[in-house]
């Protein structure tokens, strides 16, 4: 077991629910420190739901969760604001703001919690780019001229555009042809191993969680049915489990 | 740790500069040492050694501040070292080292005046090309009405039932209060100018000829135009965004049967009884303020409303209602079923919705009128 100061995000008992539907009862989760985490799960097991639950975007009916140490439910707003620019958030389509360049999408964290002089900004906004793979002209570029793909990659140059130890995912490599998501796979893993991110990705596709993830989370029956490795997945014997792993497309993409 | 933030010694020795950086070097504090680390000053002939020895925290923000101070001053012409990096610490510096690319940051800004001669003609080609456009939609729509007339069991009843629900019934509460205030109003104003002349009793004439020929209707038209013409445009351009317009093509259905004939007649047939709500309550309003204010009693109020307005009075209002329906729910599925790419474009195309729906309203109340006048009535 990992000790418990390795623990960047401790999910538990953790509820969710819309009205009379139940989406997660009991949930429990930890995230260790510089891990790649894959969390799956069929449609409607609330995989997106949990990660906007942690970084505060949906409030639990139950449960607590502490990110870095921090309880997030409980803590104040300047202490939220402060956990806030210790993690970054991707969300599907990049949820870049469309009436701003690239560059300036990245540089929106940076006006705001810091006193960086805007030449300074320019260079850092500059370096990001560069550093999730966009060529040097995509800077000055809108949301609206780029493809899906460099949407991803602007939208993931911002989520790190303070630095932050834990980066949120959520399907980053959904909409994306196969060459163009083992890119960003590979994109991932890099920056995870160079600036040591702990990364929480939510996805559906198996090719990314056997190419990056260390370990992987189930969600079944309204909790985590299992975490562990690509091995210890393959060993389960719940039937969801077993029909994703060893499905034809598991098989397609060399797991099973 | 993120209490601690970074700061620098610079130390001069015999052959060499010393710049120590210490402490957290990260996007919090780097901001301040970004002006210092410009600001040293180097001495000719002697070397600048990065000792970071005490550095404690380091992100890449501080990792490019590092690497673009050595960067510089290599540049400048001094010979710089690196000294006592961690090795994650020169991981990172390593890795923004890679990625000094510079890009722009805006797209570089046009020449104004070419720039404004450039909005201009884009402006009357849209102009242009609109026009056209709109006019293919008009001999869509009456080809559309022409196909229904053959056989009227392509009318799509269900959907006209309930546009005819919506912008027609649902309507007439509000009709029914600004076109009361209105009469209320007129009555008030003509009042006083009237008692002036000791003419009280043509307010009646007023409040009758006004409402009856031109405020009745256009008051409907234009809260119609803002309510169900941005409606029908919002509608329509949502569809077309989730690509269900074209789902509809592809299903053999014609948008224009399915979506815009049943809102059409729905608003061609409503607003003709809308204005008559409207015709109806200015004169109530317009009849109760004469009462309260002039003690124009109501029996005195009709039998001068007999004499003052004619049944064409009244026809003139009423004839105008279909037209204006017409050219509101054109109007509004047209600029609809133009939207595409945004949710940004279904506002921009909402706006232009009802501001077309009025401006063209207004501009074919003017034809009437000439019209009118031709006729003589």
């Amino acid at each position: 077991m990992a000790a418990a100061t390795d623990l960047v995000i401790r999910v538990r008992g953790l509820r969710n629910q819309f009205g009379r539907q139940v989406i997660h009862d009991g949930l429990d989760l930890d995230v260790r420190r510089g891990e790649i985490l894959g969390v799956v799960g069929g449609s409607g097991t609330g995989k997106s739901v949990l990660l906007r639950t942690i970084v505060g975007l949906n409030r639990p009916a139950a449960g607590s969760i502490e990110v870095l140490g921090q309880d997030v439910l409980a803590a104040s707003e300047e202490g939220r604001r402060r956990l806030e620019q210790r993690w970054g958030v991707l969300f599907q389509d990049g949820a870049l703001f469309s009436s701003l360049t690239v560059a300036q999408n990245i540089e929106v964290p940076l006006k705001e919690h810091t006193d960086m002089a805007p030449d300074f900004m320019n260079e850092i906004a500059a370096y990001k780019v560069s550093m999730v793979g966009l060529p040097p002209e995509a800077g000055a570029k809108y949301p609206s001229e780029l493809s899906g793909g460099m949407r991803k990659r602007a939208g993931l140059a911002r989520s790190l555009a303070l630095d932050p130890e834990i980066l949120f995912l959520d399907e980053p490599t959904a909409g994306l042809d196969p060459i163009g998501a083992a890119a960003f796979d590979q994109l991932v893993r890099r920056l995870q191993r160079a600036l040591g991110l702990t990364v929480f990705m939510v996805t559906h596709d198996l090719d990314s969680l056997h190419a990056i993830c260390d370990r992987i989370a189930v969600l079944a029956d309204k909790k985590v049915l299992l975490v562990g490795s690509m091995r210890e997945m393959l060993a389960c014997e719940h039937a969801w489990v077993r029909n994703y792993f060893h499905g034809p497309r598991a098989r397609a993409a060399g797991i099973a | 740790m993120a209490a601690e933030t970074g700061w620098i010694e610079t130390t001069e020795r015999a052959a060499e500069v010393v710049v120590s950086a210490a402490g957290a070097w990260d996007v919090t504090s780097v901001g301040a040492l970004d002006a210092r680390l410009k600001a040293i000053k180097p001495v000719r002939g002697k070397a600048i050694a990065l000792d970071l020895a005490q550095l404690a925290d380091l992100d890449t923000t501080g990792a490019w501040l590092l690497y673009r101070t050595g960067r510089d001053l290599k540049a400048a012409g001094y010979a710089v070292e690196v000294r006592h990096a961690r090795a994650d610490h020169q991981l990172l510096i390593d890795e923004v080292a890679a990625n000094d690319k510079p890009c722009e940051i805006e797209p570089p800004p046009r020449n104004s005046l070419i720039e404004v001669a450039r909005h201009v003609g884009a402006a009357t080609v849209d102009i242009a090309e609109e026009t056209i456009e709109l006019v293919a939609f008009f001999g869509r729509i009456i080809s559309g009405i022409g196909a229904v007339i053959v056989k009227p069991t392509r009318l799509r009843l269900t959907s006209l039932v309930y546009h005819m629900e919506e912008v027609g019934l649902n309507a007439v509460p509000i009709v029914a209060l600004i076109s009361f205030l209105i009469g209320v109003v007129l009555a008030y104003q003509g009042a006083t100018q009237l008692r002036q002349f000791g003419a009280e009793v043509f307010v009646v004439d007023l409040i009758a000829i006004s409402v009856l020929r031109e405020i009745g209707i256009l008051l409907t038209a234009i809260i119609v135009a803002g309510r169900s013409g941005s409606a029908f445009t919002a509608q329509i351009g949502s569809m077309k965004l989730h690509e269900e317009v074209d789902a509809m093509r592809t299903l053999g259905l014609d948008p224009t049967e399915v979506l815009v004939l049943p809102r059409l007649l729905a608003l061609v047939i409503m607003l003709p009884l809308l204005t008559f709500v409207a015709d109806l309550m200015g004169l109530l309003g317009g009849a109760l303020m004469a009462w309260l204010e002039l003690n124009i009693s109501p029996a005195v109020f009709i039998a001068r409303l007999n004499q003052a307005v004619s049944i064409w009075s009244f026809m003139v209002g009423m004839i105008k209602a279909p037209v204006f329906a017409f050219v509101i729910a054109m109007i509004g599925c047209f600029e609809g079923l133009k939207v595409e790419g945004s949710a940004e474009s279904v506002g921009q195309r909402t706006t232009r919705s009802v501001v077309e729906g009025i401006f063209l309203v207004i501009v074919v109340d003017a034809v009437f009128s000439i019209f009118f006048a031709y006729v003589g009535v």
